[in-house]
């Protein structure tokens, strides 16, 4: 009879391979620790030099001796965008999601979320390059100029001169690329509402949408919230298709003043300005200090949107990596 | 979640306007229908556009020749972007799929404790972090620490963008190996890192293959992070201290120039990307994810 040659393995090495996964643990944390620190000191002289302006000043002028950076206007130009790529965005992800999850027969589900899903896969930078050379136009002709002709006068927010290249193009691309997010995850929380709920509510002979209404939507209610706004979060940082679409104003002119003038948002400035900055200079000092900014709004919008999603779902089937 | 006033008051409601509650059930299936045709227009169009204002800039040069003089009729080809890009996604790999592995196998094994939750959480904190915040970090740690925009900044920012969905797809994988495989292993007397290595790992295996597949796709597709590290290069690859192209990168460039062909090229490199990116993400699904019911917890992410 052959013997079995058990490799059992050496204790000091059972040691050693636990302090390395330690290791691995503490190198995500050390790297966090370290972007918040780089930050800070990278930007330090920025905030010595501007102070509390830096946040509240519309001023950007990287001219040598007239320096002046106030971030406001992008910042700003930030939340417009992603805001308004949210008031497009997650009504129609929910849409999706009630479809995904109620309505559409069940051949259909898996492969209509992984179409969905694969606008989440499709770079960043292929939206710019499209939006630009593609929806620009249509966006331009089909729907600013229409608008601007119809109320351009009146409501101040349709009025400037359609241009194709500004923050409304720049936010309903946005919301393009936020609706895989959002409704991927909505249509999780969706599916894990216990169909006995649903079950009531079809007894007391209620229809699809009521069924979605009285038992769907109090069930997943704070998961959806959190879903939507991990997709701001996701809008917030998003670079590349709002610095090709947004049209890059700088200073007081980047202030959004209505939907068809072109703005800036924190990402874009950087991704724009970058090139021209020079090392240990105040310019490149102000672009880090802008990336501060965008951190911690970004990763306090994250902190939430996480700790909403995984309450939800940690009881279901375990936090979905988002 | 229904109280007993509320079913009362249900009922009442429901047994009136059947007709009226029927046409609005209707209305809203037709709009929802509706949100569902709006979110596949744009991903048509995109793959639509990109094909056909791509394909005219195939050829064998396209691939392998570097850019030419801007605006001249050589224009050239894409073949540093693409090096540069199989270059970043193989260091960034070599750097970030073993920390992220460890990093998973921490988590799901010795990870039911607060430094566990502590790290989970701060994980998924980093996975959704701005990648060009990312970008300008490895900018200050390599690029003004070394002096030169290099290919090697480019892998730090890059493994960092890899680290956290490798790190949360390796835990979720080896949840879900049976504890019974454990418990076998230690029976045994086999220490600990075998059972992981040789038992866990491997029952594992395609949930890994699954994770780090999704990473390559991922920062395949990152252009930000890339404009503070590797910052652009009309040269092959030289030195590991020296500027690089990347795919992602030389698009950008491209779309920003007044010439068709810059154009044109532009496209052509956005097909390629696309191509990659596509067949990463459709490549998982079908090899790995079959089974799954939609595969929910590996969520697709593309580069910002």
């Amino acid at each position: 009879m052959e013997t079995i040659k058990l490799k059992r393995g050496s204790p000091i090495i059972d040691k050693a391979f636990k302090v390395g996964v330690a290791i691995a643990a503490f190198y995500i944390l050390a790297i966090i620790a370290l972007i918040v620190f780089q930050l800070i000191t990278g930007s330090s002289q920025i905030w010595a030099k501007e102070g509390i302006s830096f946040l509240t000043g519309s001023d950007w002028n990287p001219v040598e001796g007239r320096e002046s950076y106030g971030a406001a206007p992008y910042i700003v130009g930030t939340f417009v965008t992603a805001g308004i790529a949210m008031l497009i965005g997650v009504p129609l992800s929910i849409g999706i999601a009630m479809f995904l999850s109620e309505l559409a027969p069940k051949f259909l589900r898996t492969p209509l979320s992984f179409v969905i899903e694969l606008l989440a896969a499709v770079p960043s930078i292929i939206y710019g390059l499209w939006g630009i050379f593609v929806f620009r136009d249509y966006i331009k002709n089909w729907i600013e100029v229409p608008l601007n002709n119809a109320f351009g006068n009146n409501v101040w927010f349709f009025s400037g001169a359609p241009f194709g290249l500004d923050i409304f193009t720049a936010s309903v691309v946005l919301a393009i690329m936020i609706i895989p997010t959002i409704s991927s995850i909505s249509r999780e929380i969706m599916i894990a509402v216990p169909n006995s709920q649903r079950e009531a509510a079809y007894m007391l002979g209620a229809t699809k949408w009521e069924t979605f209404k009285m038992a769907v939507v109090p069930y997943s209610k704070s998961g959806i919230i959190g879903a939507a706004i991990l997709g701001l979060g996701r809008a917030v940082g998003e670079t590349m298709a709002v610095t090709m679409l947004i049209g890059n104003a700088t200073g007081a002119a980047a202030f959004p003043s209505s939907l068809f003038s072109p703005g800036q948002t924190m990402s874009s400035i950087i991704a724009n300005e970058f090139p021209e900055a020079s090392a240990g200079s105040l310019h490149l000092a102000a672009l880090i200090g802008v990336g501060l900014i965008l951190f911690v709004v970004a990763s306090g919008i994250n902190i939430v949107a996480q700790l909403l999603v995984s309450r939800v779902l940690k009881s279901h089937e375990g936090a979905v990596l988002a | 979640m229904i109280t007993i006033e509320q079913r009362a008051e249900f009922r009442k409601h429901f047994r009136n306007n059947i007709s009226s509650r029927l046409i609005v059930d209707k209305i809203i299936k037709i709009i929802v229908l509706g949100c569902v045709a709006i979110a596949i227009v744009p991903l048509g169009s995109i793959l639509l556009e990109v094909v056909r204002n791509g394909v005219p800039a195939l050829s064998i040069d396209f691939f392998t020749q570097a850019p030419g003089a801007i605006g001249s009729d050589q224009p050239g080809g894409i073949g540093p972007a693409i090096q540069g890009t199989l270059m970043l996604i193989g260091m960034s790999s070599l750097v970030g799929v073993p920390i992220g592995v460890l990093g998973g196998i921490f988590l799901s094994e010795f990870g039911n404790n607060r430094l566990g939750h502590i790290v989970r959480f701060f994980n998924d904190v980093l996975a959704e972090f701005p990648t060009i915040v990312i970008g300008l970090f490895a900018f200050i740690m390599i690029v003004l620490t070394f002096g030169n925009f290099s290919i090697l900044a480019g892998t730090f920012a890059l493994s960092i963008i890899m680290l956290p969905i490798i790190t949360r797809t390796t835990e979720e994988a080896l949840k879900l190996v049976p504890m019974t495989y454990r418990e076998a292993g230690h029976a045994l007397g086999i220490k600990r890192w075998i059972v992981i290595t040789r038992i866990l790992l491997t029952s594992a295996k395609s949930g890994l293959i699954t994770g780090i597949m999704l990473a390559v796709a991922r920062i395949g597709g990152e252009t930000a992070p890339l404009i503070f590290t590797i910052l652009g290069s009309d040269q092959f690859f030289s030195a590991f201290d020296q500027p690089m192209d990347a795919l992602p990168l030389r698009i950008w460039r491209l779309s920003l120039l007044p010439y068709d062909t810059a154009t044109t090229q532009g496209w052509g490199g956005a097909l390629v990307l696309i191509l990659i990116v596509l067949s990463l993400n459709i490549g998982v699904r079908y090899m790995f994810l079959r089974k799954r019911n939609g595969g929910g917890r590996f969520r697709i992410t593309a580069g910002g």
